[in-house]
């Protein structure tokens, strides 16, 4: 890697930063997935935005050759773009996961507030008796219209 | 002591999604080949009649509100099996392809020939029964290959879910168990936690319906998320979280609560 960087010639010091930063950025998701802070799929998320840099830095043609393809006269601009778009996606995509988990939350709240609920009648009920039987608990969990929730990817 | 162990409480844990027409013969196969097993079908979101289906066979039930992956299902089989104090545990898939006529045979094998802790159930010691697609095996040879080398123990399938395991193991994954494509995983926390892992070769049947949970974008994500789990496993000093109460009193459950006051992860967040 050093040696290839070293053949790119002038831009080599702004190369060396991008390994670090992309050694950094590497570091701290495998460090986070080892304390069970960041899920894997979360961190192959990040680690493929790392490898990217990597490429982007250590093939110094392939970003020249990106930009003439698609009309970027300096190369530069295209690796903002490039970072734009990703981060575009990535927000995009946490945006998704967000929404699910605050559907999935509103789910389990009504659910603990049915259960909560179910409890107390059965309580109330049978103050002596046994309460509901578990049959008619069944049957009302059965008749219940569950909303659907898509499944994940 | 007989090799049916009758002295013992046994549970087959079925995780089923959307598996309705398929979910009633999984839960009869299994009354009819395991008497003695008592069986739990957890329906993780169904949005089709598995539930309701399962319950007609005389199935316990624990419906999930909503679908948490096949790690999420399986553990919730565990979780039930530590709250009512069972010994055994069985998962056998609701898609059908596990053949419950099996079960006496993991479970003799889990109190004979060296006590193991876990039983698994491997298509590649011998005849899988049906035509394992080509990719399937190189997948699971690369996983074979990894396992084998890191618990010096040969593993021979270690995507099959197909697997029997005792009060330790039921205490083990009640607490701790991997998110998805669990299977793997769940033997190197086994390993990690010095459990002893034995594999019986059985046959099983092509997918119940055909339509396999991996396809091939999954199948990338499938083998990059398990390598990268692995990995990072090998640089955790203590395998799962919540080990300091590894001492705990045989069959207590762990509350969530007990995250928060166990030092370790306290010390995290700061």
């Amino acid at each position: 890697m050093i040696a290839l960087a070293a053949h790119a010639g002038v831009d080599t010091r702004v190369q060396i930063v991008a390994l670090i930063i992309t050694a950094v950025m590497l570091g701290v998701v495998l460090e986070l997935v080892r304390r069970r802070r960041l899920a894997e799929r979360y961190a192959l998320l990040w680690m493929m935005v790392a490898v990217a840099l990597l490429i982007l830095a250590v093939w110094k043609g392939l970003l020249a050759d990106i930009s003439n393809l698609i009309g970027i006269q300096v190369p530069a601009n295209a690796l903002f773009l490039a970072a734009f778009g990703v981060i575009f996606i990535l927000l995009l995509h946490f945006s998704v996961a967000v929404s699910r988990l605050g559907e999935e939350a509103k789910i389990l709240a009504q659910e603990v507030a049915r259960l909560d609920h179910d409890l107390r009648a059965r309580s109330e009920n049978g103050a002596g008796a046994n309460g509901g039987s578990p049959a008619q608990l069944s049957g009302a969990e059965q008749g219940e219209e569950r909303p659907p929730v898509g499944a994940k990817d | 002591m007989s090799a049916q162990q009758p002295d013992l409480r046994k549970l087959a844990i079925v995780p089923a999604y959307n598996e309705e027409g398929m979910v009633a013969r999984v839960v009869r196969d299994i009354h009819r080949h395991a008497p003695d097993f008592d069986v739990v079908v957890v329906d993780d979101g169904s949005t089709d009649g598995t539930a309701a289906e399962a319950r007609a066979e005389g199935a316990i039930v624990i419906s999930h509100p909503f679908n948490l992956g096949i790690g999420g299902a399986v553990q919730s089989g565990f979780k039930y099996a530590l709250r009512e104090g069972y010994d055994v545990a069985a998962q056998v898939d609701g898609d059908g392809q596990h053949k419950s006529s099996y079960l006496p045979e993991l479970l003799a094998k889990l109190h004979t020939g060296g006590k193991a802790d876990m039983v698994c159930g491997s298509r590649f010691r011998g005849d899988p029964g049906y035509r394992v697609p080509l990719g399937r095996r190189i997948g699971n040879l690369i996983f074979a290959l990894v396992l084998t080398v890191l618990t010096r123990r040969r593993i021979t399938d270690p995507t099959s879910g197909f697997r029997i395991t005792n009060r330790r193991g039921i205490e083990l994954f009640a607490r701790d168990y991997p998110h998805d494509y669990p299977e793997v995983e769940a033997i190197l926390l086994l390993h990690a936690h010095r459990l002893r892992i034995h594999e019986v070769p059985v046959r099983m049947n092509a997918r119940g319906f055909g339509r396999s949970s991996i396809d091939y974008p999954r199948s990338a994500y499938y083998m990059a998320k398990v390598l990268l789990s692995i990995f990072v496993g090998l640089f955790r000093r203590r395998p799962s979280p919540l080990d300091s109460a590894a001492d705990r009193p045989e069959g207590e459950p762990v509350t969530p609560g007990a995250a928060a006051t166990d030092p370790d992860r306290a010390a995290q967040r700061t």
